[in-house]
């Protein structure tokens, strides 16, 4: 179980959060000019990289904010840990 | 348990030595029969010493088996230990520790141990060769025929079907060295890391430290090694930062250095004492980890080396010197490294008669030749044992010469100890995908780059020798403390042990030609089956474990892996490294499932949660039914009505006249509650709901419908505006958790700009809906001080605070019946004074309680939908609710709305269903299609959602459901089906609403 330095908490264990999703993804700034590509790509597609990925986990049974992480997925190694805003480390 | 009269046999104990208490005799049984052992003993040494060689019978043929080690790496003599709600199948009688009144069972065998009618299998063997399952069974008619005959006869342990009468549970700790192994080199690297003051927990798989040292006759400063074993153990006790857990097994390495252990608290006792758990789990989290795991043996595969008599080199020595137990009276040794003559030593000591040391490497010289000179032991150089004759028991075996200068001569023997060399036990660095590295001079993969923060030592990592292991292990610790941020002193000096000159092992993993040369005893994996799996292409080590289940039993091949992949990679004329390994993973040993499910068993697996009102719903006779986490009331029973189906049916119907013609109240608790204030509130919430709410006035109340991101229904629920800046939303029961979590990820990460918060206050009210024609009769009366509850001032979608029995209370005008209706939300812990408020001011209007099913038979009459059509498939316009949708904002989802795919008008939409034949019920999971006999596979049409299977006010079954094109279908007959009860049911499409369509009720 890996551990997550929740910015707000410090390092905590994994079950303490709950998985939210990639972090690389952005929501349409202006949803109303937004194209049908753009959600289609915001909300479906993913990569699914091999190494560093970029994340977002809940601290669910904690403050209850959203931190980003960076974690190498084939070895569960995470390599950076911030706010929703931090751009962190991007992979690649 | 009747263990008889008891003779202290023990024809094969020593009559001194050892760790046993001889003082202290245990009783046991074995297959029924009574046997004496001692306080020290395992299982397996016990057994020894009463000459019982023969304890099992191997999982595919059935041959005869005996104790082969001395410790976790067992392949064979496993055994089901105690009974009924205790037994335990695959015991390792090795790692099982004697006690007074131990019972032990002989696994895999009929009708008797000595006797097995399945030993047949083994005179079939060159049919049950690798991979003859699959290839033979895998046909007509099919793996699953056969798959239960062949398990009957292929087998392990029996489980048993009756509850575990023991308790486990959780312990988490933190600590600076986590040591794993009590061997010299742990105990070096805790007693250096335990002096810096660092937290240190040593984890020792055995009720005593030692290691190793336990089993041989090693001097250190020229004293027993065992009493430098004592200084340490009192002075790593002597120091309050330093723990150790015996009887506990470190079996994962997980991410983030977090150690998974097992501490066997009453493994070793009969049943554990009142409110002791048999087993505990712990969790490590450690900042340095040292492992001093040691090494386990191997054997060499020669003809019949699996018979009852064949034992590891160093078991052998455990036996004798441990145990004060010979496991033979005359053996022969075949060693590939100097341990072998260590073996025959310690036999000749122990009064074992020594005939031979077979050594397959060329002559040459080292101390321990030397000293087997001096003893007169005989060695043969150049010469292997190539076959073991005896079937129960060991009778004898052939020495080979390997140059061929000889023939073949049979020595009678009743012990064949054997050893192929040591494997350095990689197991938890690799589970920390730490690499590991083909050790040529030692014939071993050894670690190599560690990931995590982890060192290993001693024999861990292939240095044997003790001096050696210890200066090791002392600077492993004293590192480790260092690394933690602890002030280390200088390294103490390494005692002086016995170190006599070696010389290096030889690789050498089979011999002869011969049939029945067994690489993994126990799932009997021979020579030609590696043989066999390279001719038929499985030559990668993870083909060639799947093809010949090498490795794959309970001991994870400890004695054998290695072996299997070094002829495999002789059969493919490549060095072993190139072949490689398959990667170990947790659990090191078996762990009981009890000590993972720890104290969440039954009701404690998940909360129970109850409103505040459970208790009179207690009294008054309701049934109750889990609706996720809670419990709630299904329905009323009458005092004198027993529960069954006609009484069930009886009750909703009653509950649901009562609120259609009548009042009713019910506990609607569960309704997630959401607080949310801000400047931004109300612009969140316009944003999170396809519906407009920007308009919402204070005071009032209003529906809502959220979506997720790609467009599909997420959840419903009436959301008010209490002030300016304050409002309280509800969501369905069962969305309570996740539309919080959607509502903070949208205030964090989408819109951080939005000047709001949302917290969850479903635990803060107990809530209840008051329904019925006499609704505000009932409020009226109830309501203190005359409060003015009248349509006027509260109006549909209304809201208005009161005073109910002095509580404190918000009203809000919102029905889920259809029909007039009041929710009243009470401070949690008032709810059940409010609610008895209302049922007292109800009595003289015939007020009832209602449960769960008649809220859903009121809701399906008024085409409702919950969480069974807003399943996560369902779009506002499959719901019926398109028209909801703003088309003057975005919101969450309004970006995918017009995906191709949901504006299909194919599409399921929802309708009402009723019975063609006006009386059928129609079940909610039925499918719905055009003709029930058409050929397989059929189209469908949509499915049952929803269901009444009697609609009190209708007067017969409706449901919900959605079909393909909607109410385009109107007043068509399509067939709800379903195969598996074999129902077929003519249903006509109506309006999804039953019940007063207009909706004059609720606003009555
Ligand atoms: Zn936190």
């Amino acid at each position: 179980m890996i551990l997550i330095t929740c910015p707000h908490c410090g390092p905590r264990d994994q079950d303490e959060f709950s998985y939210a999703g990639d972090a690389t993804k952005t929501r349409p700034a202006d949803p109303a000019s937004a194209t049908a590509a753009e959600w289609h790509s915001y909300v479906y597609l993913r990569d699914n990289p091999a190494g560093p990925h970029l994340e977002f986990w809940h601290h669910i049974h904690g403050c209850r904010r959203f931190v980003k992480v960076l974690r190498d997925v084939t070895t569960h190694e995470v390599l950076a840990c911030g706010g929703p805003d931090d751009p962190l480390e991007t992979p690649r | 348990m009747i263990l008889g009269r008891i003779k202290d046999v023990n024809a094969c104990r020593l009559p001194t030595g050892g760790e046993i208490d001889r003082r202290r005799a245990l009783s046991f049984t074995f297959d029924g029969r009574s046997y004496t052992g001692y306080q020290g003993d395992t299982l397996a040494s016990a057994l020894l010493a009463n000459g019982v060689t023969l304890v099992g019978r191997s999982f595919k043929y059935h041959r005869p088996r005996g104790i082969f080690s001395a410790g976790p790496e067992e392949p064979n003599a496993l055994v089901e230990l105690r009974r009924g709600g205790r037994l335990e199948p695959n015991t390792r009688a090795t790692m099982a520790e004697l006690f007074h009144g131990l019972e032990a069972t002989s696994q895999n065998r009929w009708p008797s141990l000595a006797f097995d009618a399945m030993e047949l299998n083994d005179l079939a063997g060159r049919f049950l060769v690798a991979g003859f399952y699959y290839k033979t069974f895998m046909g007509f008619p099919g793996w699953h025929f056969y798959e239960k005959r062949i398990r009957a006869a292929a087998g392990m342990g029996r489980g048993t079907n009756e509850p575990d009468p023991d308790s486990y549970e959780r312990m988490s700790a933190h600590c600076d060295v986590l040591v794993v192994g009590g061997g010299p080199s742990g105990l070096a690297a805790a007693l250096t890391a335990g002096r810096s003051g660092a937290r240190v927990i040593l984890v020792e798989e055995t009720n005593g430290l030692g290691g190793r040292l336990r089993s041989e006759r090693e001097t250190l400063d020229s004293a027993p090694a065992m009493r430098w074993v004592e200084s340490v153990r009192a002075e790593l006790e002597s120091l309050p930062e330093v723990r150790i857990l015996s009887r506990t097994t470190a079996f994962g390495y997980y991410d983030d250095n977090l150690i998974g252990a097992v501490e066997r608290v009453a493994d070793h006792i009969v049943a554990p004492a009142p409110h002791v758990p048999r087993q505990r789990l712990w969790h490590v989290r450690a900042a340095r980890v040292v492992l001093a795991t040691g090494a386990i043996e191997r054997h060499i595969a020669f003809t019949n080396n699996d018979r009852p008599g064949v034992m590891l080199a160093g078991a052998a020595r455990s036996y004798v010197n441990r145990f004060a137990v010979r496991p033979g009276r005359r053996a022969v040794v075949v060693a590939n490294n100097d341990d072998g003559y260590r073996t025959a030593l310690d036999l000749k000591a122990a009064g074992v008669d020594v005939i031979q040391v077979v050594d397959p490497r060329p002559p040459g010289t080292s101390d321990w030749r030397a000293r087997c000179d001096a003893a007169g032991v005989e060695t043969v150089d150049h010469a292997a044992v190539t076959k073991v004759h005896g079937r129960l028991a060991v009778i004898g075996c052939e020495v080979t010469r390997l140059d061929g200068s000889a023939r073949s001569h049979f020595e009678p023997c009743d012990l064949v100890a054997v050893s192929g060399g040591w494997s350095p036990a990689v197991h938890l660095h690799t589970h920390a995908l730490g690499g590991i590295e083909w050790n040529d001079g030692l014939a071993a993969f050894v670690p190599g780059m560690a990931r995590q923060a982890h060192v290993s030592v001693g024999a861990a990592r292939g240095i044997y020798g003790l001096s050696d292991c210890l200066t090791d292990g002392f600077k492993a610790g004293t590192d480790a403390a260092a690394s933690a941020g602890f002030a280390t002193g200088a390294l103490p000096d390494t005692p002086t042990a016995d170190a006599p000159a070696e010389r290096p092992v030889r690789a050498f993993w089979s011999v002869g030609t011969g049939k029945r040369r067994f690489v993994d005893l126990q799932d009997d994996v021979t020579v030609d089956d590696i043989a066999l799996a390279h001719r038929e292409g499985f030559v990668s080590v993870e083909h060639l474990k799947r093809y010949t289940t090498l490795g794959m039993g309970t001991d994870q091949g400890k004695t054998s892996n290695i072996i299997g992949h070094a002829l495999m990679a002789e059969a493919r004329g490549e060095p072993i490294p190139q072949v490689g390994t398959t990667r170990f993973r947790p659990p090191y040993t078996p762990v009981a499932m009890g000590t993972f499910a720890g104290g969440d068993r039954r009701r404690h697996h998940t909360p129970v949660r109850r409103s505040a009102m459970h208790d009179w719903h207690a009294d008054h006779g309701a049934v109750f039914v889990e609706a996720g986490h809670w419990l709630r009331p299904q329905y009323y029973l009458a005092p004198d009505e027993p529960d069954g189906k006609a009484s069930m049916d009886a009750a909703i119907t009653r509950e649901v006249q009562s609120v259609r013609n009548a009042v009713g109240l019910v506990d609607v608790s569960t309704l997630g509650k959401i607080d949310i204030q801000g400047p931004d509130a109300g612009e969140l919430l316009n944003r999170l709901y396809a519906n407009g709410f920007k308009t919402l006035a204070i005071g009032k109340a209003r529906y809502g419908l959220m979506l997720r991101e790609d467009g599909i229904v997420h959840d419903d629920g009436t959301t008010t505006r209490l002030a300016e800046n304050h409002y309280l939303m509800t969501t369905t029961t069962a969305h309570a958790g996740d539309v919080l979590a959607q509502i903070e990820w949208y205030l964090q990460v989408v819109w951080p700009d939005l000047k709001a918060h949302a917290c969850s206050v479903t635990e803060q009210w107990s809530a209840m809906a008051l329904a019925g024609p006499k609704a505000r009769a009932v409020l009226a009366d109830a309501v203190d001080d005359g409060t003015d509850v009248s349509d006027a001032t509260l109006p549909f979608m209304g809201v208005t605070a009161a005073r109910i029995a002095d509580v404190p209370v918000r009203i809000f005008r919102i029905s889920f019946s259809g029909e007039l209706s009041y929710e009243v939300n009470a401070p949690a812990d008032w709810g059940p004074r409010v609610w008895g408020a209302l049922m007292a001011s109800g009595q003289p209007y015939g007020i009832r309680p209602y449960g769960t099913e008649a809220m859903g038979i009121l809701r399906i009459e008024k085409g409702h939908v919950t969480h069974a059509e807003l399943d996560g498939r369902v779009t506002l316009d499959d719901a019926g609710m398109g028209r909801m949708a703003s088309t003057k904002k975005c919101f969450v989802g309004s970006g995918m709305l017009n995906k191709p795919a949901y504006v299909n008008p194919a599409r399921p939409k929802l309708v009402g269903l009723v019975p063609a034949d006006g009386r059928t019920r129609i079940p909610a999971g039925s499918i719905l299609v055009e003709d029930p006999d058409a050929a397989l596979p059929m189209d469908k049409l949509g499915h049952v959602s929803s269901s009444a299977y009697l609609s009190p006010t209708v007067g017969h079954p409706i449901a919900l459901g959605f079909v393909s094109g909607g109410l385009a279908r109107k007043g068509e007959t399509v067939w709800a089906v379903f195969p598996l009860r074999g129902l077929k049911i003519q249903v006509r499409v109506t309006e999804p609403v039953f019940v007063d369509p207009e909706g004059e009720r609720l606003r009555g």
